[in-house]
Protein backbone atom coordinates (compact mmCIF):
# COMPACT_ATOMS: atom_id res chain seq x y z
CA UNK A 1 0.00 0.00 0.00
CA UNK A 2 1.12 3.54 -0.73
CA UNK A 3 2.83 5.49 2.03
CA UNK A 4 0.40 7.72 3.99
CA UNK A 5 0.94 11.49 3.90
CA UNK A 6 0.98 13.55 7.09
CA UNK A 7 -2.52 14.90 6.39
CA UNK A 8 -3.87 11.41 5.75
CA UNK A 9 -2.33 10.23 9.01
CA UNK A 10 -3.94 13.09 10.96
CA UNK A 11 -7.33 12.33 9.44
CA UNK A 12 -6.94 8.63 10.19
CA UNK A 13 -6.05 9.34 13.79
CA UNK A 14 -9.08 11.55 14.22
CA UNK A 15 -11.65 9.31 12.61
CA UNK A 16 -10.41 5.86 13.50
CA UNK A 17 -7.82 6.29 16.29
CA UNK A 18 -5.37 4.70 13.88
CA UNK A 19 -1.75 5.69 13.89
CA UNK A 20 -0.68 3.31 11.17
CA UNK A 21 -2.29 0.96 8.74
CA UNK A 22 -4.78 -1.14 10.74
CA UNK A 23 -4.42 -4.82 11.45
CA UNK A 24 -7.10 -7.18 10.23
CA UNK A 25 -9.43 -6.38 7.38
CA UNK A 26 -9.52 -2.86 6.04
CA UNK A 27 -10.34 -0.73 3.05
CA UNK A 28 -9.05 2.81 2.89
CA UNK A 29 -10.70 5.06 0.34
CA UNK A 30 -8.96 8.28 -0.50
CA UNK A 31 -10.06 11.02 -2.90
CA UNK A 32 -12.49 8.71 -4.62
CA UNK A 33 -10.04 5.86 -5.20
CA UNK A 34 -8.75 2.90 -3.25
CA UNK A 35 -5.65 3.56 -1.18
CA UNK A 36 -5.35 0.14 0.36
CA UNK A 37 -7.26 -3.03 1.20
CA UNK A 38 -6.69 -6.14 3.21
CA UNK A 39 -8.99 -9.12 3.57
CA UNK A 40 -8.78 -12.00 6.01
CA UNK A 41 -9.92 -15.64 5.99
CA UNK A 42 -13.23 -14.61 7.52
CA UNK A 43 -13.76 -11.13 6.17
CA UNK A 44 -13.92 -10.42 2.47
CA UNK A 45 -14.12 -6.99 0.86
CA UNK A 46 -15.31 -6.76 -2.74
CA UNK A 47 -15.67 -3.66 -4.92
CA UNK A 48 -19.23 -3.18 -6.12
CA UNK A 49 -19.60 -3.60 -9.86
CA UNK A 50 -22.77 -1.54 -10.44
CA UNK A 51 -21.99 1.57 -8.34
CA UNK A 52 -19.18 3.05 -6.27
CA UNK A 53 -18.65 1.26 -2.99
CA UNK A 54 -17.80 -2.08 -1.47
CA UNK A 55 -19.42 -5.19 -0.07
CA UNK A 56 -18.04 -6.43 3.22
CA UNK A 57 -18.84 -10.06 3.77
CA UNK A 58 -18.29 -11.52 7.22
CA UNK A 59 -18.50 -15.30 7.53
CA UNK A 60 -20.86 -16.85 10.12
CA UNK A 61 -19.18 -17.49 13.47
CA UNK A 62 -16.50 -14.79 13.05
CA UNK A 63 -15.54 -13.61 16.52
CA UNK A 64 -13.34 -10.86 17.93
CA UNK A 65 -12.36 -9.44 14.55
CA UNK A 66 -12.48 -5.93 13.23
CA UNK A 67 -12.96 -4.15 9.91
CA UNK A 68 -11.80 -0.61 9.26
CA UNK A 69 -13.19 1.27 6.28
CA UNK A 70 -12.10 4.89 6.62
CA UNK A 71 -12.67 7.46 3.89
CA UNK A 72 -10.22 10.31 3.42
CA UNK A 73 -10.64 13.38 1.27
CA UNK A 74 -7.67 15.68 0.97
CA UNK A 75 -8.30 17.30 -2.42
CA UNK A 76 -10.62 20.24 -2.72
CA UNK A 77 -13.76 19.96 -4.84
CA UNK A 78 -14.33 16.22 -4.54
CA UNK A 79 -17.95 15.11 -4.44
CA UNK A 80 -18.75 11.47 -4.05
CA UNK A 81 -21.56 9.10 -3.22
CA UNK A 82 -20.52 5.72 -1.91
CA UNK A 83 -22.56 2.60 -1.19
CA UNK A 84 -21.10 0.20 1.36
CA UNK A 85 -22.98 -2.94 2.26
CA UNK A 86 -22.19 -5.21 5.18
CA UNK A 87 -23.30 -8.83 5.21
CA UNK A 88 -22.71 -10.17 8.69
CA UNK A 89 -23.32 -13.89 9.09
CA UNK A 90 -24.91 -15.61 12.08
CA UNK A 91 -23.24 -15.79 15.50
CA UNK A 92 -20.57 -13.20 14.79
CA UNK A 93 -18.99 -10.78 17.22
CA UNK A 94 -17.21 -8.02 15.30
CA UNK A 95 -16.18 -4.39 15.46
CA UNK A 96 -16.63 -2.17 12.41
CA UNK A 97 -14.96 1.21 12.27
CA UNK A 98 -15.99 3.59 9.52
CA UNK A 99 -15.69 7.33 9.39
CA UNK A 100 -14.73 10.10 7.08
CA UNK A 101 -12.10 12.77 7.35
CA UNK A 102 -12.05 15.75 5.03
CA UNK A 103 -9.11 18.10 4.75
CA UNK A 104 -10.15 20.93 2.51
CA UNK A 105 -7.35 23.34 1.82
CA UNK A 106 -8.97 24.87 -1.26
CA UNK A 107 -11.90 27.05 -2.16
CA UNK A 108 -14.20 24.41 -3.63
CA UNK A 109 -16.63 22.34 -1.60
CA UNK A 110 -15.70 18.78 -0.68
CA UNK A 111 -18.56 16.44 -0.09
CA UNK A 112 -18.86 12.83 0.99
CA UNK A 113 -22.19 11.05 1.09
CA UNK A 114 -22.26 7.44 2.12
CA UNK A 115 -25.02 4.90 2.34
CA UNK A 116 -24.16 2.07 4.67
CA UNK A 117 -26.41 -0.93 4.78
CA UNK A 118 -26.05 -3.59 7.46
CA UNK A 119 -27.54 -7.05 7.36
CA UNK A 120 -26.91 -8.42 10.83
CA UNK A 121 -27.32 -12.19 11.03
CA UNK A 122 -29.07 -14.13 13.77
CA UNK A 123 -27.53 -13.77 17.25
CA UNK A 124 -24.64 -11.69 15.98
CA UNK A 125 -23.11 -8.87 17.94
CA UNK A 126 -21.79 -5.82 16.12
CA UNK A 127 -20.17 -2.69 17.36
CA UNK A 128 -20.15 0.01 14.71
CA UNK A 129 -18.18 3.21 15.21
CA UNK A 130 -18.43 6.12 12.81
CA UNK A 131 -16.51 9.36 13.31
CA UNK A 132 -16.61 12.46 11.18
CA UNK A 133 -13.97 15.09 11.20
CA UNK A 134 -13.07 18.05 9.07
CA UNK A 135 -10.05 20.29 8.89
CA UNK A 136 -8.19 22.54 6.46
CA UNK A 137 -7.69 26.23 6.05
CA UNK A 138 -9.55 26.52 2.75
CA UNK A 139 -12.79 28.38 2.25
CA UNK A 140 -14.47 25.39 0.60
CA UNK A 141 -17.26 23.75 2.58
CA UNK A 142 -16.81 20.31 4.12
CA UNK A 143 -20.07 18.44 3.74
CA UNK A 144 -21.00 14.94 4.89
CA UNK A 145 -24.30 13.16 4.54
CA UNK A 146 -24.16 9.69 6.01
CA UNK A 147 -27.13 7.35 5.70
CA UNK A 148 -27.27 4.09 7.57
CA UNK A 149 -29.77 1.31 7.14
CA UNK A 150 -29.69 -1.56 9.58
CA UNK A 151 -31.61 -4.81 9.27
CA UNK A 152 -31.38 -6.86 12.40
CA UNK A 153 -32.29 -10.52 12.43
CA UNK A 154 -33.52 -12.47 15.44
CA UNK A 155 -31.47 -12.16 18.61
CA UNK A 156 -28.86 -9.86 17.10
CA UNK A 157 -27.41 -6.83 18.82
CA UNK A 158 -25.86 -3.74 17.29
CA UNK A 159 -24.31 -0.81 19.05
CA UNK A 160 -23.65 2.22 16.92
CA UNK A 161 -21.52 5.13 18.01
CA UNK A 162 -21.61 8.17 15.79
CA UNK A 163 -19.37 11.08 16.56
CA UNK A 164 -18.93 14.44 14.88
CA UNK A 165 -16.82 16.78 16.92
CA UNK A 166 -15.30 19.32 14.62
CA UNK A 167 -15.01 20.92 11.28
CA UNK A 168 -18.04 19.72 9.33
CA UNK A 169 -19.95 22.64 7.86
CA UNK A 170 -23.05 20.77 6.97
CA UNK A 171 -24.30 17.31 7.72
CA UNK A 172 -27.52 15.45 7.32
CA UNK A 173 -27.53 12.09 9.00
CA UNK A 174 -30.21 9.51 8.40
CA UNK A 175 -30.33 6.27 10.32
CA UNK A 176 -32.97 3.61 9.91
CA UNK A 177 -33.22 0.32 11.76
CA UNK A 178 -35.63 -2.58 11.47
CA UNK A 179 -35.44 -4.80 14.51
CA UNK A 180 -36.75 -8.38 14.56
CA UNK A 181 -37.60 -10.77 17.44
CA UNK A 182 -35.31 -10.47 20.45
CA UNK A 183 -32.91 -8.14 18.64
CA UNK A 184 -31.69 -4.89 20.10
CA UNK A 185 -30.04 -1.73 18.86
CA UNK A 186 -28.26 0.96 20.82
CA UNK A 187 -27.32 4.23 19.09
CA UNK A 188 -25.13 6.80 20.77
CA UNK A 189 -24.67 10.08 18.97
CA UNK A 190 -22.28 12.86 19.91
CA UNK A 191 -22.21 16.11 18.01
CA UNK A 192 -20.54 19.44 18.44
CA UNK A 193 -21.17 22.25 16.01
CA UNK A 194 -19.61 25.67 15.90
CA UNK A 195 -19.52 28.84 13.77
CA UNK A 196 -22.29 28.62 11.17
CA UNK A 197 -22.41 24.82 10.92
CA UNK A 198 -25.65 22.97 10.39
CA UNK A 199 -26.28 19.41 11.56
CA UNK A 200 -29.47 17.44 11.17
CA UNK A 201 -29.96 13.94 12.46
CA UNK A 202 -32.89 11.77 11.77
CA UNK A 203 -33.32 8.42 13.49
CA UNK A 204 -36.07 5.98 12.71
CA UNK A 205 -36.37 2.61 14.38
CA UNK A 206 -39.05 0.09 13.58
CA UNK A 207 -39.47 -2.44 16.35
CA UNK A 208 -41.29 -5.18 14.51
CA UNK A 209 -40.14 -8.18 16.53
CA UNK A 210 -41.34 -9.49 19.90
CA UNK A 211 -38.98 -8.42 22.71
CA UNK A 212 -37.06 -6.14 20.39
CA UNK A 213 -35.59 -2.93 21.71
CA UNK A 214 -34.05 0.36 20.64
CA UNK A 215 -32.15 2.87 22.73
CA UNK A 216 -31.19 6.12 21.01
CA UNK A 217 -29.15 8.62 22.99
CA UNK A 218 -27.92 11.89 21.53
CA UNK A 219 -25.67 14.31 23.34
CA UNK A 220 -24.76 17.52 21.60
CA UNK A 221 -23.20 20.91 22.04
CA UNK A 222 -24.13 23.79 19.76
CA UNK A 223 -21.83 26.82 19.82
CA UNK A 224 -21.68 30.21 18.09
CA UNK A 225 -24.31 30.50 15.33
CA UNK A 226 -24.62 26.80 14.57
CA UNK A 227 -27.91 25.00 14.21
CA UNK A 228 -28.81 21.45 15.11
CA UNK A 229 -31.96 19.48 14.52
CA UNK A 230 -32.63 16.17 16.20
CA UNK A 231 -35.46 14.03 14.95
CA UNK A 232 -36.27 10.59 16.21
CA UNK A 233 -39.10 8.25 15.51
CA UNK A 234 -39.55 4.93 17.22
CA UNK A 235 -42.35 2.76 15.97
CA UNK A 236 -43.32 -0.22 18.11
CA UNK A 237 -45.58 -2.74 16.46
CA UNK A 238 -44.91 -5.65 18.80
CA UNK A 239 -44.10 -6.23 22.47
CA UNK A 240 -41.00 -4.05 22.58
CA UNK A 241 -39.10 -1.38 24.41
CA UNK A 242 -38.00 1.90 22.86
CA UNK A 243 -36.19 4.82 24.42
CA UNK A 244 -34.83 7.97 22.87
CA UNK A 245 -33.04 10.79 24.59
CA UNK A 246 -31.78 14.11 23.30
CA UNK A 247 -29.62 16.10 25.63
CA UNK A 248 -28.16 19.33 24.29
CA UNK A 249 -26.04 22.16 25.60
CA UNK A 250 -26.75 25.39 23.82
CA UNK A 251 -24.26 28.27 23.78
CA UNK A 252 -23.92 31.73 22.27
CA UNK A 253 -26.43 32.29 19.46
CA UNK A 254 -26.92 28.65 18.54
CA UNK A 255 -30.24 26.96 17.82
CA UNK A 256 -31.18 23.41 18.77
CA UNK A 257 -34.40 21.75 17.69
CA UNK A 258 -35.58 18.44 19.11
CA UNK A 259 -38.47 16.72 17.41
CA UNK A 260 -39.27 13.39 18.99
CA UNK A 261 -41.89 11.04 17.68
CA UNK A 262 -43.18 7.81 19.15
CA UNK A 263 -45.69 5.49 17.57
CA UNK A 264 -47.07 2.55 19.52
CA UNK A 265 -49.08 0.06 17.49
CA UNK A 266 -49.19 -2.73 20.05
CA UNK A 267 -50.53 -2.70 23.60
CA UNK A 268 -47.25 -4.15 24.87
CA UNK A 269 -45.06 -1.57 23.20
CA UNK A 270 -43.37 0.58 25.81
CA UNK A 271 -41.87 3.76 24.36
CA UNK A 272 -40.20 6.68 26.11
CA UNK A 273 -38.71 9.92 24.91
CA UNK A 274 -36.66 12.41 26.90
CA UNK A 275 -35.36 15.74 25.63
CA UNK A 276 -33.49 18.47 27.44
CA UNK A 277 -31.92 21.57 25.93
CA UNK A 278 -30.22 24.17 28.06
CA UNK A 279 -27.15 26.20 28.67
CA UNK A 280 -24.33 25.10 30.97
CA UNK A 281 -25.60 25.49 34.52
CA UNK A 282 -24.01 28.47 36.28
CA UNK A 283 -23.44 26.45 39.42
CA UNK A 284 -21.38 23.91 37.43
CA UNK A 285 -19.08 26.69 36.23
CA UNK A 286 -18.81 28.15 39.72
CA UNK A 287 -18.03 24.79 41.29
CA UNK A 288 -15.13 24.21 38.91
CA UNK A 289 -13.95 27.79 39.41
CA UNK A 290 -13.81 27.20 43.18
CA UNK A 291 -11.44 24.35 42.31
CA UNK A 292 -9.14 26.82 40.56
CA UNK A 293 -10.25 26.68 36.91
CA UNK A 294 -10.97 29.82 34.91
CA UNK A 295 -14.43 30.18 33.44
CA UNK A 296 -13.14 29.13 29.99
CA UNK A 297 -11.33 26.10 31.41
CA UNK A 298 -14.44 25.15 33.38
CA UNK A 299 -16.58 25.39 30.23
CA UNK A 300 -14.13 23.20 28.33
CA UNK A 301 -14.11 20.54 31.06
CA UNK A 302 -17.91 20.46 31.19
CA UNK A 303 -18.24 20.12 27.40
CA UNK A 304 -15.48 17.51 27.12
CA UNK A 305 -17.06 15.48 29.90
CA UNK A 306 -20.52 15.81 28.37
CA UNK A 307 -19.32 14.57 24.97
CA UNK A 308 -16.89 11.95 26.29
CA UNK B 1 -5.69 34.22 58.20
CA UNK B 2 -8.95 35.73 57.01
CA UNK B 3 -10.16 39.16 57.90
CA UNK B 4 -13.52 40.77 57.15
CA UNK B 5 -13.66 44.54 57.59
CA UNK B 6 -17.14 46.09 57.77
CA UNK B 7 -18.49 43.69 55.17
CA UNK B 8 -22.06 44.19 54.12
CA UNK B 9 -24.23 42.72 51.41
CA UNK B 10 -27.36 44.38 50.14
CA UNK B 11 -29.83 42.94 47.67
CA UNK B 12 -32.81 44.49 45.97
CA UNK B 13 -36.09 43.35 47.44
CA UNK B 14 -38.39 43.82 44.47
CA UNK B 15 -41.57 43.07 46.46
CA UNK B 16 -40.89 45.71 49.04
CA UNK B 17 -39.38 48.03 46.47
CA UNK B 18 -36.42 48.57 48.78
CA UNK B 19 -33.06 47.01 49.59
CA UNK B 20 -32.53 44.21 52.07
CA UNK B 21 -29.36 43.85 54.06
CA UNK B 22 -28.36 40.18 54.18
CA UNK B 23 -25.00 40.86 55.84
CA UNK B 24 -24.78 43.90 58.06
CA UNK B 25 -21.38 45.52 58.58
CA UNK B 26 -19.57 42.43 59.80
CA UNK B 27 -15.99 42.70 61.04
CA UNK B 28 -14.30 39.46 61.88
CA UNK B 29 -10.84 37.93 62.08
CA UNK B 30 -10.47 34.20 61.61
CA UNK B 31 -7.19 32.74 62.84
CA UNK B 32 -5.91 29.28 62.10
CA UNK B 33 -7.95 26.44 63.52
CA UNK B 34 -11.60 25.40 63.54
CA UNK B 35 -14.27 28.01 63.41
CA UNK B 36 -17.91 27.01 63.45
CA UNK B 37 -20.58 29.37 62.22
CA UNK B 38 -24.07 28.62 63.42
CA UNK B 39 -27.40 30.39 63.69
CA UNK B 40 -30.92 30.21 62.28
CA UNK B 41 -31.69 29.56 58.63
CA UNK B 42 -31.82 32.78 56.66
CA UNK B 43 -29.39 34.38 59.11
CA UNK B 44 -26.73 34.96 56.44
CA UNK B 45 -24.37 32.01 56.98
CA UNK B 46 -24.24 30.74 53.39
CA UNK B 47 -24.14 34.31 52.08
CA UNK B 48 -21.09 34.93 54.24
CA UNK B 49 -19.43 31.78 52.82
CA UNK B 50 -20.19 32.91 49.25
CA UNK B 51 -18.71 36.35 49.99
CA UNK B 52 -15.53 34.71 51.25
CA UNK B 53 -15.31 32.37 48.22
CA UNK B 54 -15.95 35.25 45.83
CA UNK B 55 -19.18 33.89 44.34
CA UNK B 56 -20.79 37.17 45.35
CA UNK B 57 -19.06 40.50 45.98
CA UNK B 58 -19.76 42.56 49.07
CA UNK B 59 -21.64 45.82 48.56
CA UNK B 60 -19.43 47.34 51.26
CA UNK B 61 -16.28 46.58 53.19
CA UNK B 62 -13.14 44.56 52.53
CA UNK B 63 -12.04 40.95 52.70
CA UNK B 64 -8.38 40.24 53.42
CA UNK B 65 -6.68 36.88 53.09
CA UNK B 66 -3.22 36.56 54.59
CA UNK B 67 -3.01 40.35 54.64
CA UNK B 68 -3.94 40.76 50.97
CA UNK B 69 -7.13 42.52 49.90
CA UNK B 70 -9.10 39.92 47.92
CA UNK B 71 -12.42 41.80 47.85
CA UNK B 72 -12.36 42.25 44.09
CA UNK B 73 -10.70 38.99 43.13
CA UNK B 74 -12.66 36.41 41.15
CA UNK B 75 -13.67 32.97 42.37
CA UNK B 76 -10.80 31.45 40.36
CA UNK B 77 -8.20 33.87 41.72
CA UNK B 78 -9.27 33.21 45.29
CA UNK B 79 -9.25 29.46 44.68
CA UNK B 80 -5.69 29.75 43.40
CA UNK B 81 -4.71 31.71 46.50
CA UNK B 82 -5.95 28.86 48.64
CA UNK B 83 -9.65 29.31 49.35
CA UNK B 84 -11.78 26.17 49.10
CA UNK B 85 -15.54 26.10 49.37
CA UNK B 86 -17.48 22.86 49.80
CA UNK B 87 -21.06 23.57 48.74
CA UNK B 88 -24.10 22.86 50.84
CA UNK B 89 -25.76 21.43 47.76
CA UNK B 90 -23.14 19.72 45.60
CA UNK B 91 -23.42 20.12 41.84
CA UNK B 92 -23.98 17.22 39.45
CA UNK B 93 -22.08 16.92 36.17
CA UNK B 94 -23.16 14.72 33.29
CA UNK B 95 -20.06 13.05 31.95
CA UNK B 96 -17.48 14.15 34.52
CA UNK B 97 -16.36 11.32 36.75
CA UNK B 98 -15.33 11.28 40.40
CA UNK B 99 -11.74 10.95 39.22
CA UNK B 100 -12.08 13.93 36.85
CA UNK B 101 -13.32 16.16 39.66
CA UNK B 102 -10.69 14.98 42.13
CA UNK B 103 -8.00 15.56 39.50
CA UNK B 104 -9.22 19.12 38.93
CA UNK B 105 -9.42 19.65 42.70
CA UNK B 106 -5.89 18.37 43.27
CA UNK B 107 -4.64 20.53 40.40
CA UNK B 108 -2.55 17.67 39.02
CA UNK B 109 -2.87 14.13 37.78
CA UNK B 110 -3.63 11.86 40.67
CA UNK B 111 -2.76 8.20 40.98
CA UNK B 112 -5.28 5.53 41.88
CA UNK B 113 -3.74 5.33 45.34
CA UNK B 114 -4.18 9.05 45.91
CA UNK B 115 -7.81 8.92 44.76
CA UNK B 116 -8.28 5.94 47.01
CA UNK B 117 -6.90 8.01 49.90
CA UNK B 118 -9.26 10.94 49.29
CA UNK B 119 -12.29 8.69 48.93
CA UNK B 120 -11.60 6.37 51.82
CA UNK B 121 -11.42 9.38 54.14
CA UNK B 122 -15.06 10.05 53.34
CA UNK B 123 -15.97 6.39 53.59
CA UNK B 124 -16.24 5.58 49.89
CA UNK B 125 -14.47 2.69 48.20
CA UNK B 126 -12.38 4.01 45.31
CA UNK B 127 -12.97 0.92 43.18
CA UNK B 128 -16.73 1.52 43.23
CA UNK B 129 -16.60 5.25 42.68
CA UNK B 130 -13.50 6.36 40.77
CA UNK B 131 -15.10 6.00 37.33
CA UNK B 132 -18.64 6.87 38.34
CA UNK B 133 -20.13 9.90 36.69
CA UNK B 134 -21.10 12.62 39.13
CA UNK B 135 -24.64 12.64 37.76
CA UNK B 136 -28.15 11.87 38.91
CA UNK B 137 -27.20 8.25 39.59
CA UNK B 138 -25.43 9.29 42.80
CA UNK B 139 -27.44 9.84 45.98
CA UNK B 140 -27.34 13.11 47.91
CA UNK B 141 -25.19 11.53 50.60
CA UNK B 142 -22.70 10.17 48.06
CA UNK B 143 -22.46 13.58 46.39
CA UNK B 144 -21.87 15.23 49.72
CA UNK B 145 -19.01 12.86 50.50
CA UNK B 146 -17.44 13.47 47.08
CA UNK B 147 -17.77 17.22 47.69
CA UNK B 148 -15.83 16.79 50.94
CA UNK B 149 -13.26 14.54 49.21
CA UNK B 150 -12.60 17.39 46.73
CA UNK B 151 -11.85 19.71 49.65
CA UNK B 152 -9.44 17.09 51.00
CA UNK B 153 -7.75 16.84 47.59
CA UNK B 154 -7.32 20.61 47.43
CA UNK B 155 -5.51 20.86 50.77
CA UNK B 156 -5.66 24.67 50.96
CA UNK B 157 -5.00 27.07 53.86
CA UNK B 158 -8.69 28.01 54.06
CA UNK B 159 -11.52 25.53 53.69
CA UNK B 160 -15.18 26.44 54.03
CA UNK B 161 -17.73 23.68 54.58
CA UNK B 162 -21.38 24.66 54.23
CA UNK B 163 -23.44 22.27 56.34
CA UNK B 164 -21.23 19.24 55.66
CA UNK B 165 -23.38 17.06 57.89
CA UNK B 166 -26.52 17.37 55.79
CA UNK B 167 -27.28 13.99 54.26
CA UNK B 168 -24.46 12.23 56.12
CA UNK B 169 -25.76 9.39 58.25
CA UNK B 170 -25.13 8.75 61.90
CA UNK B 171 -22.56 6.02 61.27
CA UNK B 172 -20.27 8.31 59.31
CA UNK B 173 -20.72 11.32 61.52
CA UNK B 174 -17.71 10.51 63.67
CA UNK B 175 -15.68 9.99 60.50
CA UNK B 176 -16.68 13.42 59.29
CA UNK B 177 -15.16 14.93 62.41
CA UNK B 178 -12.00 12.92 61.75
CA UNK B 179 -11.94 14.36 58.23
CA UNK B 180 -11.85 17.91 59.60
CA UNK B 181 -9.14 16.98 62.06
CA UNK B 182 -7.09 15.32 59.32
CA UNK B 183 -7.40 18.33 57.02
CA UNK B 184 -6.28 20.54 59.86
CA UNK B 185 -3.36 18.28 60.80
CA UNK B 186 -2.18 18.01 57.22
CA UNK B 187 -2.56 21.54 55.94
CA UNK B 188 -2.92 23.67 59.06
CA UNK B 189 -4.75 26.87 58.20
CA UNK B 190 -8.36 27.70 58.90
CA UNK B 191 -11.38 25.49 58.59
CA UNK B 192 -14.72 27.24 58.69
CA UNK B 193 -17.70 24.97 59.15
CA UNK B 194 -21.25 26.17 58.87
CA UNK B 195 -23.27 23.79 60.98
CA UNK B 196 -26.26 23.25 63.23
CA UNK B 197 -24.72 20.16 64.79
CA UNK B 198 -23.73 20.23 68.42
CA UNK B 199 -21.08 17.58 67.83
CA UNK B 200 -19.42 19.72 65.18
CA UNK B 201 -19.70 22.86 67.29
CA UNK B 202 -18.04 20.85 70.06
CA UNK B 203 -14.78 20.44 68.14
CA UNK B 204 -14.59 24.13 67.19
CA UNK B 205 -11.96 26.40 68.66
CA UNK B 206 -14.40 29.21 68.18
CA UNK B 207 -18.11 29.47 67.57
CA UNK B 208 -19.70 32.39 65.78
CA UNK B 209 -23.45 32.84 65.98
CA UNK B 210 -24.89 34.66 63.00
CA UNK B 211 -28.50 35.85 62.93
CA UNK B 212 -30.21 38.55 60.88
CA UNK B 213 -26.93 39.24 59.11
CA UNK B 214 -25.14 40.16 62.30
CA UNK B 215 -22.76 38.44 64.67
CA UNK B 216 -24.86 37.76 67.74
CA UNK B 217 -22.20 35.94 69.69
CA UNK B 218 -18.63 34.79 69.27
CA UNK B 219 -16.26 32.95 71.54
CA UNK B 220 -14.97 29.59 72.68
CA UNK B 221 -17.33 26.64 72.83
CA UNK B 222 -17.30 26.92 76.61
CA UNK B 223 -18.55 30.46 76.34
CA UNK B 224 -21.04 30.07 73.49
CA UNK B 225 -22.42 26.54 73.63
CA UNK B 226 -24.11 26.75 77.02
CA UNK B 227 -25.99 29.85 75.90
CA UNK B 228 -27.02 28.17 72.66
CA UNK B 229 -28.20 25.08 74.48
CA UNK B 230 -30.11 27.13 76.97
CA UNK B 231 -31.84 28.80 74.07
CA UNK B 232 -30.57 32.21 75.18
CA UNK B 233 -29.13 33.11 71.83
CA UNK B 234 -29.97 33.20 69.12
CA UNK B 235 -33.70 33.28 69.25
CA UNK B 236 -36.01 31.83 68.12
CA UNK B 237 -34.46 28.42 67.70
CA UNK B 238 -31.71 26.87 65.69
CA UNK B 239 -33.53 24.76 63.18
CA UNK B 240 -33.05 21.07 63.04
CA UNK B 241 -32.41 18.86 60.10
CA UNK B 242 -34.62 15.86 60.59
CA UNK B 243 -32.69 13.83 58.06
CA UNK B 244 -29.62 13.74 60.24
CA UNK B 245 -30.78 11.01 62.55
CA UNK B 246 -28.72 12.37 65.40
CA UNK B 247 -29.42 14.82 68.14
CA UNK B 248 -29.35 18.45 67.12
CA UNK B 249 -29.42 21.55 69.14
CA UNK B 250 -33.12 21.94 68.77
CA UNK B 251 -33.73 18.49 70.22
CA UNK B 252 -31.66 19.49 73.20
CA UNK B 253 -33.64 22.63 73.57
CA UNK B 254 -37.03 20.97 73.57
Amino acid sequence: MAELTAIQKTLLENIADLHEVPTGAYNIRSNGGMLGRNTTANIDIVTKSDKPGIDIIIKPGTKNQSVHIPVLITETGIKEMVYNEFFIGEDCDVVIVAGCGIHNGGDQDSEHSGIHTFHVGKNSKVKYVEKHYGTGEGTGERVMNPSTEIYMEEGSHLEMETIQIEGINSTERKTYAKVEDGASIVIKEKIMTHDYQVATTNFKAELVGADSSADIVSRSVAKNHSKQTFKSNIIGSNACKGHSECDAIIMDEAIVEAIPELTAANIDASLIHEAAIGKIAGEQLIKLMTLGLTEEEAEEQIINGFLK
Amino acid sequence: MLELRNVSYLVDDSDAGSQKEIIKDISLTIEDGFVAITGPNGGGKSTLAKLIAGIITPTGGQILFNGEDITNLSVTERAKKGVTYAFQQPVRFKGLTVKDLLTIAAGKNVSFNEVCGFLSEVGLCAKDYIDREVNASLSGGELKRIEIAMAIARKTPLTLFDEPEAGIDLWSFQNLIHVFENIHNKSGGSIIIISHQERILNIADRIIVLANGEIKDSGTKEEVLPKLLAGAAPSPAIPTDSSLGCPTLLNKMQ
